[in-house]
């Protein structure tokens, strides 16, 4: 697809936490809608990143995005318990609203419940569309985008969003580039102070390090004993399998079992 | 007035008198003593074995010796479960189902068994209200935990529309003021309509719920790798598996109407788009033809994965054979697959390769050996050759879909 110049496109940008180590990290997600709007305008995408500017981790973290090919990145600069949705609906409302917003589908660390692009979208008065894989072409005069949406299973979903729009961005969408290290200590971030009001109802959660789930026991309701032993011991049979001879009657049973599970 | 019991002096005589005419028809039916007590003839129990003992199977296995069984068969088939009544709710606590296929699943079973848990708990009395959008074609509603039923059907539901469905939710829970509204958060639609309506209505969501421990909840945060607990809110997305389902009561699913109208949406599905079936990941695959040892002609196999429109898999040995990349394998060391449909070519079913198609709902086998293991687990079997089964399989899915065409045109 060619570079379109007269379209606005900001990604909102979070840092990842690796899942094993802890360490801060680009996050996949928010790098593939990096990855994505850079493809759709170069190097005329905006990207901002709401958080601490005191945190030395994070703007580390920052700076693999920098180092994809943005020459800037802007940091709203917001205490550690800051509701981070007020400050960037803030900085949107201030500027120019862009024609799309990218994120990803949800946070790497926090509460990640995934209402940013609704809560953004709501406020902001834009279309919101989730879990995109890509993004195939916008019409700035008809103000329309086609979206490819990523379904389970591996399915792909094409729909026509109108602009203005806030989308997630799924695993599904491209892999992003690598990051460079010449790019990524050469790009800027500047700080912008914005206006944050503190997240009190979260003050009163306890987090701790997630637990394994207990693993579904299969309950037996067995009414005597002879059945109770017969289900703990009993081999899983493979329901009644039917078997079918010959070749003709063989293709037609698997035929007809495709179509029934509308495989077809 | 029936409890009591009569002595029939006659019939115990004809039962005690093995010459009387009637003794075989009486004798075979339950006997009762003088005193009312049922009597078992223990000499009638069990059947000789091949080695000329006596067996007595109590697993129930045995089949056509009825001699030895407890008159208990019929009376099991058929159980009725008590029917869990709500006339006047307290509140209400409103679930919004995902229907894939127009059926329930695990995670809509579940989230229903929560909201259950919600309406009952304490002894308090809350109504349940499922909202189903477009098709519903599962009868078991009732069984699940329904106790009113709201079912959306017109034709805007049956495209992807959600922000019809969120504002048509919006409007039903102004309507009903529920105390809690529960929605799977999956992908296949919950998870995107609840944030919507929270987004909508204003509420903070918990996301990713896994336990209800009194009046507080426990969800996954950072992305699945801490537990935040905190109090019970209004809006749950509900993770699967975080209750038990309703398993022993049946409800009512009386039918409720709400006025919906038709918005003007934003956004427009133009359906499915048709995606390589071999570019998407094996163990997200939905439709799978897998090869092994048994198959001589591997280019017809790749034929027929095409023609079918299913992804390629393999066993281990087809892998180690070089027939099939690493990538392809199915099994412990290779992908657990989840496939709705399995079909194993010319694989007999080595225990690592069962492991990895636990999960699949219908697996279909094509072998030569009708004793393999992969026959046994299969839900259809087809025994024969491998290669000449797959061809007429191939002229059978190009004439429907030819006739299909024609069908269009």
């Amino acid at each position: 697809m060619s570079l379109n110049h007269e379209l606005s496109i900001v990604t909102l940008v979070s840092v990842g936490e690796h899942p094993a180590s802890g360490r801060a990290r680009r996050a996949e997600q928010d790098a593939r809608a990096v990855e994505l709007g850079l493809k759709l305008v170069g190097d005329k995408l905006q990207t901002i990143y709401a958080g601490s500017a005191s945190d030395k981790q994070a703007t580390s973290a920052l700076r693999s995005y920098l180092g994809m090919g943005l020459s800037e990145i802007t940091l709203l600069d917001l205490p550690e318990q800051a509701d981070a949705v007020i400050g960037l609906v803030e900085h949107f409302k201030s500027s120019q609203c862009p024609d799309i917003i990218l994120t990803g589908v949800r946070a790497e660390s926090g509460e990640s419940s995934g209402m940013m692009a609704y809560l953004l979208a709501e406020q902001l008065g834009m279309t919101v569309v989730a879990s995109i894989a890509d993004i195939l072409s916008i019409d700035v005069n008809a103000k329309h985008a086609e979206i490819l949406q990523a379904l389970p299973r591996g399915q792909r979903r094409k729909v026509k969003v109108s602009l203005p729009l806030v989308a997630s961005v799924d695993m599904a969408a491209s892999e992003p580039r690598q990051s460079a290290f010449g790019p990524a200590m050469r790009g800027q971030i500047n700080a912008e102070t914005s206006h944050s009001e503190d997240d009190i109802e979260r003050l009163q959660w306890q987090t701790a390090p997630a637990k394994k789930r207990p693993k579904r026991l299969k309950i037996v309701k067995a009414k005597t004993a002879a059945d109770r032993f017969k289900a703990a011991t009993a081999k899983a049979a493979g329901g009644g399998g039917k078997v079918v001879y010959g070749t003709p009657e063989s293709a037609q049973a698997i035929f007809d079992l495709l179509k029934e599970e509308g495989m077809l | 007035m029936s409890e009591l019991f009569r002595r029939d002096p006659r019939a115990q005589w004809i039962a005690r008198n093995r010459l009387h005419p009637l003794h075989q028809a009486i004798a075979a039916g339950p006997v009762y003593g003088p005193s009312g007590l049922l009597r078992k003839n223990v000499h009638g129990l069990g059947f000789i074995g091949p080695n000329g003992l006596k067996r007595i199977d109590r697993s129930g296995n045995s089949s056509g010796d009825a001699s030895g069984r407890r008159g208990s068969g019929p009376a099991q088939a058929a159980v009725v479960l008590p029917l869990h009544q709500v006339s006047k709710p307290d509140f209400t606590i409103v679930v919004a189902l995902d229907l894939v296929s127009g059926r329930l699943n695990g995670h809509d079973k579940d989230t229903l068994g929560l909201a259950q848990q919600l309406a009952n708990r304490n002894g308090a009395n809350g109504v349940v209200i499922a909202v189903a959008f477009g098709e519903l074609k599962d009868d078991s509603l009732d069984h699940a935990g329904v106790d009113r039923l709201i079912h959306l059907s017109g034709n805007q539901y049956y495209d992807y529309d959600p922000e019809q469905r969120s504002r048509d939710l919006s409007v039903i829970v102004k309507q009903f003021n529920p105390q809690h509204i529960l929605l799977p958060d999956s992908i296949n639609g919950g998870g995107d309509l609840g944030r919507r309506l929270a987004a909508k209505l204003k509420l903070r969501p918990a996301c990713g719920v896994w336990k209800l421990d009194h009046d507080s909840i426990v969800c996954r945060g950072s992305a699945g790798k801490t537990d935040i607990t905190r109090a019970l809110s209004r809006l749950l997305l509900v993770m699967e598996e975080c209750s038990e389902p309703v398993s022993e009561t049946r409800h009512e699913q009386l039918a409720l109407t709400v006025e919906s109208n038709k918005v003007k949406s934003l956004i427009v599905d133009h359906g499915n788009v048709e995606v390589d079936p071999n570019a998407i990941p094996l163990g997200e695959a939905g439709f799978i033809l897998s090869g092994g040892n048994g198959i001589a002609d591997w280019p017809g196999f790749h034929q027929a994965a095409t023609t079918l429109g299913a992804t390629e898999g393999a066993s281990r040995v087809a892998v180690d054979d070089g027939f099939m990349p690493r990538t392809r394998q199915v099994g412990a060391t290779g992908s657990w697959v989840t496939a709705q449909v399995y079909i194993a070519v010319g694989i007999s079913g080595a225990i690592q390769h069962m492991q990895g198609i636990g999960q699949c709902d219908k697996v279909v086998a094509i072998n030569t050996d009708e004793g393999c293991d992969m026959v046994k687990r299969a839900d259809l079997s087809a025994i024969g050759d491998s290669s000449e089964i797959l061809a007429s399989l191939v002229d059978l899915v190009l004439q429907h879909k030819a006739g299909e065409n024609k069908d269009v045109a």
